[in-house]
């Protein structure tokens, strides 16, 4: 008997430690987020607990909400502006995600806010009016993935030289055999 | 230029964006949308639109009647010191280019300035002439592989990269790191802290003039180096920190040549002090200058011992531990002006404090495995191979495929020698990351440039940007 039941007990447990680590909403006994939580019905929170280190709260936004939800956010106490960064999901509606990370230096906590961008549409608004720091982090998601911030002063290419054509972490921008673009190349090779 | 910061919302002036590639694809015939696509390849005639889009605004300061960027960079609360001389006339007013082959630029950054006279009125920092794409050559490199990738970032702390690139994988991979595992990585980082101030404080003295303190810091640093070589078999770029645990054990006798390398840089550390604390040119050049407010530190994001010079309380080995280093104690040293000479006094307490960790380990250093026993992650030992055809199979599969991880997202942040280091890892269960977002320190700090830097005299730009130590390496990627 005790042969039979072990192969049956291992799969189970490892379905309740995944079930375990990502948990929908909402956050009990969380003091700065719940208030969050409960004036903004429409935005889900999500978190993963990982092995060791804290736990990481997710914020799942709308398009249309991030302006005013990040302002509400700040007034939290969410200070720091640590990071803005863009992921291509190629085959998924919305194809990107724009993904926030702002830290709490006074209650020692992070969250991250995490909004959809269809991709035939990438628009989004910019955040430099709350966050001086968003500045280079949005000119580089421009850059790089090709994400339109609005609102944005000076959204340039930061990274790539200004006649760069196209958007390279992009998943559909290969990699490989492309030559350099430097200006001018083609006079010597 | 107004003095009052102001709000940027509903901005006509903004500059015209590209419209998204996909939007556009309709109304264009088939060999517009293919050069929509497509990029210039080199050796094909130049067409027009490479000749006429250089000037579309990144290497270039925005009029200043339109510059609301001006008051972005300078910080939404700022204690605005610009003076506004009656005498000075437009023509006075000159733009020049610092940068970015010049010596006290630290690498390959280009200040872009507005000079009155001396002064220094605004400045934009222009950033890139590095970049090799590195976020995307995660994206094709295996997990095993990664971490020579990110080695090569900030090229001189490689060991916080790497852990900081072991510790995202193994959140998602769940895998458990044993104790001594932990205890080697927390003392090569903080050993590469001193090593990385050292390095610092060398190129600090030689742009404010003390061109001996160069030679100094290097000599001091080399002593950490050669235990570096001796453990990982490289001076940089080690790959030595691995997902799953180190590459290999510490060797033989290695407590007597860390006590050997501790004891030369605590002898430098007091001739430092001795050669530069209290040097009267040395203060005149540190004190008050570049100063930045925490309020300006926490709206760009700005950490390290930059925030902690400005009086910032915020150290992520205290607030996030990680590998263990909750265990060891050491203080967090805390600056009041946020200028110049405090961040030099915080990152001396900083080596002293790093040191103080690396004499704990010397004595707790825990017996057992240098890496985790998880078979998942770590090939078979050397003698099973010899003895079993599965061990064999299981060691190549690791090596070529590499090991999956299972699909997710994680955020790991470790306290390098700059500050903040970030890594966002989004895997979808191969053997290679989906993508790897890096939220490098020193891009934060380029980009308060503008703040520290307005309003002050070039040499004082100088002694500015040497005292925030960037690494160019790490700002472009």
């Amino acid at each position: 008997m005790a042969e039979e039941t072990t192969p049956l007990e291992e799969p189970v447990d490892v379905e309740e430690t995944v079930e375990e680590e990502t948990q929908a909403r909402p956050l009990p006994g969380d003091p700065i987020l719940d208030p969050l939580a409960e004036a903004f019905p429409s935005v889900e929170f999500t978190s993963f607990q990982p092995l060791v280190g804290p736990r990481q709260d997710t914020a799942h936004v709308a398009r249309e909400d991030l302006v005013p939800f990040v302002t509400a956010v700040k007034d939290a106490g969410f200070e720091t502006f640590v990071d803005t960064c863009a992921v291509d999901h190629l085959n998924r509606d919305p194809r990107y995600d724009v993904v926030i990370n702002l830290l709490s230096m006074q209650h020692t906590q992070r969250l991250m806010i995490k909004v959809g961008v269809p991709g035939d549409d990438p628009r989004l608004d910019s955040l430099t009016s709350l966050y001086a720091g968003a500045n280079f982090y949005e000119r580089e998601a421009w850059d790089l993935m090709g994400i339109v911030f609005e609102g944005h002063t000076d959204l340039t290419r930061i990274v790539l030289p200004d006649d760069w054509i196209g958007h390279p972490l992009r998943k559909d921008y290969s990699v490989g055999s492309v030559p350099v673009q430097f200006k001018g190349s083609h006079k010597s090779s | 230029m107004s003095d009052t910061p102001h709000n940027v919302e509903g901005d006509t002036e903004a500059p015209v964006l590209e419209p998204p590639v996909q939007a556009a694809d309709e109304g264009l015939n088939a060999v517009e949308r293919r050069r929509a696509h497509d990029i210039w390849v080199a050796g094909t005639e130049e067409p027009d639109w490479v000749a006429g889009s250089t000037d579309e605004g990144a290497q270039e300061l925005l009029p200043r009647d339109i510059d609301p960027a001006v008051e972005i960079q300078r910080g939404l609360v700022v204690d605005d010191d610009y003076l506004e001389e009656p005498t000075v006339i437009e023509d006075e007013r000159q733009i020049i280019n610092m940068g970015p082959q010049h010596p006290a630029t630290h690498g390959v950054l280009r200040l872009h300035m507005e000079l009155e006279g001396e002064t220094v009125r605004r400045v934009k920092p222009i950033i890139g002439y590095l970049h090799t794409g590195m976020e995307k050559t995660a994206e094709t490199l295996s997990y095993m592989q990664g971490s020579t990738n990110v080695t090569r970032m900030d090229y001189l702390s490689p060991l916080n990269n790497e852990l900081c690139y072991s510790l995202v994988v193994e959140q998602l991979l769940g895998v458990e790191i044993p104790p001594r595992a932990q205890a080697i990585r927390v003392l090569m980082t903080e050993l590469n802290r001193v090593a990385s101030h050292l390095i610092w404080i060398a190129t600090f003295g030689m742009d404010i003039g003390a061109l001996s303190m160069m030679i100094y810091g290097f000599r001091e640093r080399e002593a950490i180096l050669a235990f570096f070589e001796k453990v990982t078999g490289l001076r940089m770029n080690h790959n030595y920190i691995r997902p799953g645990g180190v590459a290999a054990d510490l060797p033989d006798g290695w407590e007597e040549d860390v006590e050997e390398a501790l004891d030369i840089v605590r002898a430098g550390l007091t001739d430092y002090e001795d050669l530069l604390s209290g040097n009267p040119i040395f203060l005149d050049r540190t004190l008050g200058v570049g100063i930045i407010t925490p309020e300006e530190v926490q709206a760009y994001g700005a950490t390290g011992p930059i925030a902690r010079a400005a009086g910032v309380n915020f150290d992520l080995r205290k607030a996030f531990p990680y590998s263990g280093i909750e265990q060891y104690e050491f203080d967090v040293p805390l600056g009041k002006h946020g200028d110049t000479h405090d961040r030099y006094l915080v990152r001396m307490e900083e080596m002293r404090q790093s040191m103080r960790i690396v004499e704990q380990i010397l004595e707790t250093m825990p017996p057992g495995d240098y890496r985790t026993e998880d078979r998942k992650v770590t090939p078979p030992p050397r003698k099973r191979i010899d003895e079993s055809m599965e061990a064999l199979i299981h060691h190549f599969k690791i090596f070529s495929e590499g090991f999956k991880v299972p699909p997710g997202e994680a955020y790991q942040a470790v306290e390098s020698p700059r500050g903040e280091l970030g890594m966002y890892l989004v895997a979808k269960g191969g053997s290679k990351p989906w993508r790897l977002h890096v939220r490098t320190p020193s891009f934060a700090t380029v980009q308060a440039l503008p703040v520290m830097m307005t309003d002050l005299i070039i040499p004082d730009v100088i002694a500015t940007l040497a005292s925030l130590d960037p690494v160019l390496g790490d700002v472009d990627r």
